[in-house]
């Protein structure tokens, strides 16, 4: 039935779509978010559908020919009814505002994953249009391929070079935007290995519907060889390979590099507001989108 | 010195087919309309009676022309993109490149919102306002007709841009960085900017004209409490307009001070902060959402109450929501972004404000139900669209709720879902309650009714067809699917796209439809034709007159002695309790004269954007001399009325019987 149709979609969704995306997530956080959209999608069908199904049914029964139908002209007003329709959204306003109270906080992205094992830390850099990921622990760096250690949480510090993106793993976690000079940061972990779709969600421009990535969740022994062999070969990442990785440039082919240039991540956060320098403020180690 | 700016001729974008097909064919027949225009000789009909009218009937009338245009343009451009989705799966890459595709999804998104569902909402407060009110006209006619030209001349640039240029390739907010010169060295951003600049000033006059009205003229003994509800929902959307429409303009001159003159206001470097640009643009862009969506609200109260042969259940709670909503909508806008990586603090405040703002709107949807209960409903036209909207709008609010939620909006947000949303709330809301005004004040407008049956394959080809084209849309947007997307590698979302498309063709068939209906109700005019002035037994001020009415609405001021005053006069006459009143002495009246000013300032405000765009200074300084010469010329204007006899009016009442006036 088309008045039942999203309900029915979503339910077709979660069964037969469940290949990839929000309904199939992997990891704590993903997990929650499908939870709350679950739990606020029933809380609501509960009061939309019954108001649905009224109104077909008063349409249909106070039809004008119907002659069984009692035409009341001066039902025009009732404070019962008034009090009851203030106070059915409000009682719905209230379950899905809580809800939306605790969700914010607990899935905050910038708090991190309570773990025993020691978070990685990746910075995420958007750049005309394509994704690069430095591992400042492990010295090396990748472009459009992002790989982490399954049960490990993964710490992101994400910015931008230029153009505003969002950066999006669905089935690990919500998106965050990218912001030139701005540090944004997102926390994940993703608890089943395999591969997932990452990509930019927010239009940056004549590349984007290219700027996607693998995510690849692998075991952290794997992900040590990962590492391990990524060291030994590749270009390596300092101002002026940056300098060139950084003009734009579509459908670009992942590759690593083997080691990076200390301090790149806060060189690019400064470089964009390097010509005015009174207006320059050092990149502070505790914000959100702060500069 | 160049002497036409950066303007060449490689403007012209003579290699791709698909433009210059589309200019060539619609420039076509413009210039087939004009030339049967100018050869039949009714250019000075047209000037006379339609181009230099500031009668607020006329001028709603060409808004609503406009606006049924530009939705051609905008669902011409969204067809396409739904086309090029359907097919650029894989290794495809569609027949659109990305440079073409990004300003077709830019363009549908600032037409649909500023030159369709704008023009419509104020072209039926236009049409309907003061006549519900029982006032002869706005409180400033001539302004009135600035405002609509300057719209039309904010929808021509637009349009220019197709032929001479690019229009933005941004999306249809043009976030920076994106949009500043760095990024988008062109003139589309410009396009977007001048076009929407010029309207907006349209906008916000009309938005000064509506509120003055509403507040100071109305017809004698109509205090607030008795006002129509479309009053109601048309006041707090030309306070909202009032309100948000500076933001928005102010915000374009710090991206246009950006672009033209060097400034960092959203620039990448020297301090330039792009967040401060998408805040403002959101405190202009959620009020917006209401200033569209209230009046339609006002037009399903109307169109209920009347179809249910009772008055609208529950008034006051009716205005109470609306004027709630009215001020809600300024606290919310924060919800456009919960993805930039605010606190929790401020995302949960604005997560539950968003939310609040769900209260008055469900107990709209209540008193719809209630209002239809008790009474005798007729599935006309209207009604059709009042229930198909409340059928399909509390599911768009259900997914409204959904993106109100954080922790699902950072899932969902900018990927096809919310394209879906927005269209599930703007197209059943704002869309179906402007088709429901159109087939409901046609009759008064033209004096005959628009066909049914048609009227009928029309509302089941947009319910069906919105239906099927965007709730695939709820799907891929969970499958992970980011909006904009020229191409894909996800194979898995094709299927869904090509429902989507299906979707749309029907939703296609409806536009037909529509054409088919204005058609056949003209060749019908004869069999339809009203000449009781009430041909839906109506409950408000507008059906106390013929039908159309005259230029002069009400050849005496109707007196409101209470809500729904006319209802209750027929009543009372259908009771034989008292006669209907015809006035036994005829005054004369003063209307506004006809004034050009509105058509030659807007002539000039589209030389000085074109100028502008292309960076062509002499000639944006004759523009702007031009219009600021014609402005005063207005206002040392010796005479602005023109009087119409006794005779004249007693003579049209005589010739025009209405069966009740009050």
């Amino acid at each position: 039935m088309r008045y039942g149709s999203l309900t029915t979609l979503l339910l077709l969704a979660a069964t037969l779509g469940g290949c990839d995306g929000v309904l199939d997530p992997k990891g704590p956080v993903a997990l929650a978010e499908r939870q709350i959209l679950f739990n606020s999608t029933g809380i609501m069908l509960a009061i939309v559908i019954p108001v649905v199904i009224a109104t077909l049914a008063v349409a249909f029964w106070f039809r004008a020919s119907n002659e069984r139908a009692r035409y009341r002209p001066n039902f025009v007003y009732s404070g019962r009814i008034e009090m009851l329709v203030w106070s059915i959204p409000l009682m719905t306003i209230l379950l899905t505002g809580t809800v939306a109270w605790i969700g914010a906080y607990d899935l905050d992205p910038p708090r991190p994953i309570a773990s025993s094992t020691k978070p990685i830390r990746v910075q995420a850099v958007s750049l005309d249009w394509k994704w690069l990921f430095i591992y400042p622990e492990q010295g090396v760096a990748s472009v459009n391929h992002l790989t982490i250690p399954v049960g490990t949480p993964v710490s992101f510090e994400l910015t931008s070079s230029g153009v505003m993106n969002s950066f999006f793993v669905p089935q690990l976690a919500g998106q965050i935007y990218t912001m030139a000079g701005m540090v944004t940061r997102l926390n994940l972990r993703a608890d089943h290995s395999g591969t997932y779709r990452g990509m930019s969600a927010n239009f940056s421009g004549d590349g984007f519907a290219d700027m996607y990535f693998k995510v690849d969740a692998v075991t952290p022994d794997a992900f040590a060889q990962w590492v391990a062999a990524t060291r030994s070969t590749g270009p390596v990442l300092d101002a002026q390979s940056y300098a060139a990785l950084v003009k734009p440039s579509k459908a670009v082919t992942p590759f690593t590099y083997r080691s990076i240039a200390s301090g790149l991540f806060a060189d690019i956060l400064s470089a964009v507001s390097q010509p005015v320098a009174g207006l320059c403020v050092p990149y502070p180690q505790s914000m959100r989108a702060e500069r | 010195m160049n002497l036409l700016g950066k303007l060449t001729l490689d403007a012209v974008p003579l290699h791709e087919p698909i433009i210059v097909g589309t200019v060539a064919s619609v420039g076509a027949v413009i210039l087939a309309v004009l030339a049967w225009v100018t050869v039949k000789g009714y250019v000075p009909y047209l000037w006379r009676e339609w181009l230099t009218s500031v009668d607020h009937k006329r001028i709603g009338v060409m808004y609503l022309v406009l606006a049924l245009l530009m939705l051609v343009r905008g669902f011409a451009d969204g067809i396409m993109m739904r086309s090029q989705q359907a097919i650029a799966a894989g290794a495809a890459q569609g027949y659109l490149p990305p440079e073409h595709f990004d300003q077709i999804f830019s363009a549908h998104g600032v037409i649909m919102i500023f030159f369709v569902a704008m023009p419509l909402v104020i072209g039926l407060m236009n049409f309907a306002v003061p006549l519900q009110l029982g006032v002869r006209d706005v409180a400033f006619p001539t302004m009135n007709s600035i405002s609509f030209w300057l719209t039309a001349s904010g929808v021509l640039l637009t349009n220019l841009s197709l032929a001479v240029g690019e229009f933005a390739k941004t999306g249809w907010f043009a976030y920076p960085p994106l949009s500043e010169l760095q990024f988008s060295p062109g003139v589309g951003v410009d396009y977007y900017l001048w076009s929407l600049q010029i309207s907006g000033i349209g906008t916000l006059l009309s938005g000064v004209n509506f509120v003055t009205t509403i507040l100071k003229v109305r017809a004698p003994g109509m205090s607030y409490m008795r006002m129509p509800v479309f009053c109601w929902t048309a006041l707090a959307s030309n306070l909202l307009i009032v309100a948000a429409f500076p933001v928005l303009t102010a915000l374009f001159a710090m991206l246009l001070l950006d672009r033209y003159l060097g400034f960092h206001f959203f620039t990448v470097d020297a301090g330039g902060n792009a967040m401060m640009y998408v805040n403002l643009f959101w405190i202009w862009g959620h009020p917006e959402v209401y200033i569209l969506v209230l009046p339609a609200f006002g037009v399903f109260s109307e169109v209920a109450a009347t179809f249910s042969g009772k008055s609208l259940f529950g008034y006051r709670s009716m205005v109470l929501a609306t004027m709630a909503i009215c001020v809600l909508s300024y606290t919310v806008w924060l919800h456009h972004f919960f993805t930039m990586g605010a606190s929790a603090s401020v995302n949960a405040f604005f997560g539950i404000t968003s939310m609040i703002i769900g209260v008055p709107t469900g107990v709209k949807v209540f008193n719809w139900l209630f209002t239809m209960y008790g009474g005798r409903v007729r599935f006309t036209v209207p009604v059709l669209w009042l229930i198909g909207f409340m059928v399909s709008f509390v599911f768009g609010g259900l997914t409204g709720v959904l993106l109100a939620l954080p922790p699902v909006d950072w899932q969902v947000h900018n990927t096809v879902f919310l394209v879906a949303h927005f269209h599930h709330v703007i197209i059943p809301g704002v869309l179906f309650g402007c088709m429901a005004g159109y087939n409901y004040w046609f009759p008064k407008a033209f004096g005959f009714k628009l066909d049914e049956r048609w009227g009928k394959a029309v509302f089941w080809c947009w319910f069906i067809g919105f239906h099927l084209a965007f709730m695939p849309l709820y799907v891929t947007g969970l499958m992970g699917m980011p909006r904009r997307l020229q191409h894909y590698d996800v194979l898995s979302w094709q299927p869904w796209l090509l429902v989507a498309e299906a979707g749309a063709l029907i939703i296609l068939t409806g536009i037909i439809c529509q054409v088919v209906q204005i058609v056949v109700s003209i060749r019908r005019r004869e069999q339809l034709r009203d000449t009781t002035g009430d041909p839906w037994n109506g409950r408000t001020l507008e059906w106390a007159t013929a039908s159309p009415p005259p230029a002069w609405n009400f050849a005496v001021l109707p007196r409101a002695d209470k809500l729904d005053a006319f209802w209750a006069k027929k009543q009372r006459v259908l009771a034989k309790e008292d006669l209907p009143a015809r006035p036994h002495k005829y005054e004369p009246i003063e209307v506004p004269k006809n004034s050009p000013t509105g058509f030659v300032t807007a002539f000039f405000a589209v030389i000085t954007g074109f100028a502008l765009i292309w960076h062509i200074w002499w000639m944006a300084g004759v523009g702007m001399l031009g219009a600021i010469v014609t402005l005063l010329a207005f206002m040392f204007r010796v005479e602005d009325e023109v009087e119409i006899s006794a005779e004249q009016v007693s003579q049209f009442d005589r010739v025009h019987p209405v069966e009740v006036s009050l």
